[in-house]
């Protein structure tokens, strides 16, 4: 097992009562789609929030970044970048630059 | 002490403001959900400490907050809206086939008996039901699956279910209108459903006086009267007595018949109000002068509100779920604009103050009278 970092957009920090980053354990093998399965099982209010319900997908207005790479269009099962599984990296969740 | 406490959804966050029964003095707790588009605030009848929450964004999609201590602390609960079966599809501005896509809550309404029963209008058009708080929802799949769901059309805010009015005397029985589809009647609990549109006419449509496709901003209903029903249409104010079988316009004597909201009066069921906006492409009073209309004969005659309103250089529009009334004696009304104002009446309508001057843009207002 091994501790990941998310990064949280405000509205989702304001959302699940939380500061910027939130601390998960996953296996060391983590997929993408694993780290934001572990993020909803800890903070179930923010299901539907990043992905989809029911079908899994990513929202239009969010982008998954970590290490400079965009990860949106990665394959969830993809493994995560070596930074990212050693802590060292946040999975930075964002929101488009959109609204007013 | 009876006390008034006024919910007013912005695209900025939620606030609350509360006053006792002479409603001069107000304190303003808020922004909740700070950020957050709030479409709608709504209080259980039976247990006005629960309150029901819409925010959304286009980031996160729906979230929705119930609060069970009438709005001090808020907990979110279930956000999973989802189309039973196989969704299909409606027409899309230009009259192609587009798949039901959930987007947002537009309006919550609980029962009028039971506070863990609560019933959503969203966009894409479709009717939810909560018997659990909000934990759950169910799709009440009857309405869309109408014979007419397919032709729906949306109008510029979207394929909206926007107005839920109960029976309290038969629960069974409710209204919905939708925006740019009509209205709709159950008598069975939403088993199954009535197009109530008829007598509306619509000159934007290529059959004016077609079933569907009427774009219904708003409907208000009496609890005591459930047949009738008043409606401010995209353009014309309507009424029926015979629960949508048979609507007649009543704009009467009004400055502009296009407008967002109505409401009646809670102790005289002939006494409605609405507020004239110029045209459906411009939205904001004619003249510039802000002026909520009464009619004390269930339409037809209406007379200008307008002590206390800014009767030149305003601009800003009434949204269809802004202006609310609550059941003092007198009655008070209360209204939100656009540009983020709040004017409150505790006259029934006489004479107005701005409770609030610098809102964000105000999405809906609802005001519950709590003994």
């Amino acid at each position: 097992m091994t501790t990941v970092r998310v990064s949280l957009p405000a509205h989702l920090q304001r959302l699940a009562g939380v500061s910027a980053e939130v601390r998960l354990r996953v296996n060391d093998t983590a997929t993408l789609a694993e780290v934001l399965d572990a993020l909803e099982a800890e903070y179930p209010v923010l299901k539907g929030t990043v992905r989809e319900h029911g079908a899994d997908g990513r929202r239009a207005y969010v982008r998954l970044f970590a290490c400079g790479r965009d990860l949106s269009h990665e394959s969830p099962d993809a493994p995560l970048p070596a930074r990212v599984v050693a802590g060292e990296e946040p999975l930075r969740v964002v929101g488009a630059i959109a609204g007013g | 002490m009876s006390q008034v406490r006024v919910l007013v959804g912005t695209k900025k966050g939620a606030f609350i403001f509360t006053s006792d029964a002479a409603r001069r003095e107000w304190q303003i707790e808020g922004p909740h959900f700070g950020g957050w588009v709030v479409m709608h605030m709504q209080g259980a009848a039976t247990d006005p400490d629960r309150l029901y929450a819409a925010p959304w964004t286009d980031w996160h999609g729906q979230v929705i907050q119930r609060s069970d201590d009438g709005g001090r602390s808020w907990q979110p609960v279930g956000n999973d809206f989802r189309y039973r079966g196989e969704p299909g599809t409606h027409q899309w501005y230009d009259g192609t086939a587009h798949p039901w896509d959930f987007k947002r809550v537009w309006h919550l309404q609980p029962s009028p008996s039971d506070p863990d029963l609560v019933f959503a209008g969203v966009e894409d058009a479709a009717l939810f039901r909560s018997a659990d708080g909000g934990r759950t929802w169910d799709e009440v799949e009857a309405l869309r699956q109408h014979s007419t769901g397919r032709t729906w059309q949306p109008g510029a805010g979207g394929l909206c279910l926007h107005t839920i009015l109960i029976d309290p005397a038969d629960e069974d029985r409710m209204y919905v209108a939708i925006s740019a589809a009509g209205a709709f009647r159950t008598d069975d609990g939403g088993g199954s459903w009535e197009v109530a549109t008829g007598g509306l006419r619509s000159e934007f449509l290529p059959d004016p006086e077609a079933e569907v496709g009427h774009c219904v901003h708003k409907l208000a209903m009496h609890p005591s009267r459930p047949d009738t029903v008043f409606m401010q249409k995209h353009w014309d104010v309507c009424r029926t007595d015979d629960a949508g079988a048979r609507w007649t316009e009543v704009s009467g004597n009004l400055p502009s018949d296009f407008g967002f909201p109505i409401v009646v009066h809670p102790h005289e069921p002939e006494t409605i109000y609405v507020v004239p906006i110029l045209s459906d492409s411009e939205h904001y009073p004619p003249e510039g002068k802000l002026q909520v209309h009464r009619s004390r004969t269930g339409g037809g005659e209406w007379e200008a509100l307008t002590r206390g309103l800014p009767q030149g250089d305003c601009f800003q529009n009434v949204l269809r779920d802004a202006l609310a009334i609550d059941a003092m004696e007198p009655c008070g009304l209360y209204m939100g604009t656009t540009g983020g104002t709040l004017f409150a009446s505790a006259d029934e309508g006489e004479s107005w103050t701005p409770i609030a001057e610098h809102l964000p843009r105000i999405l809906s207002v609802e005001v519950q009278s709590i003994p």
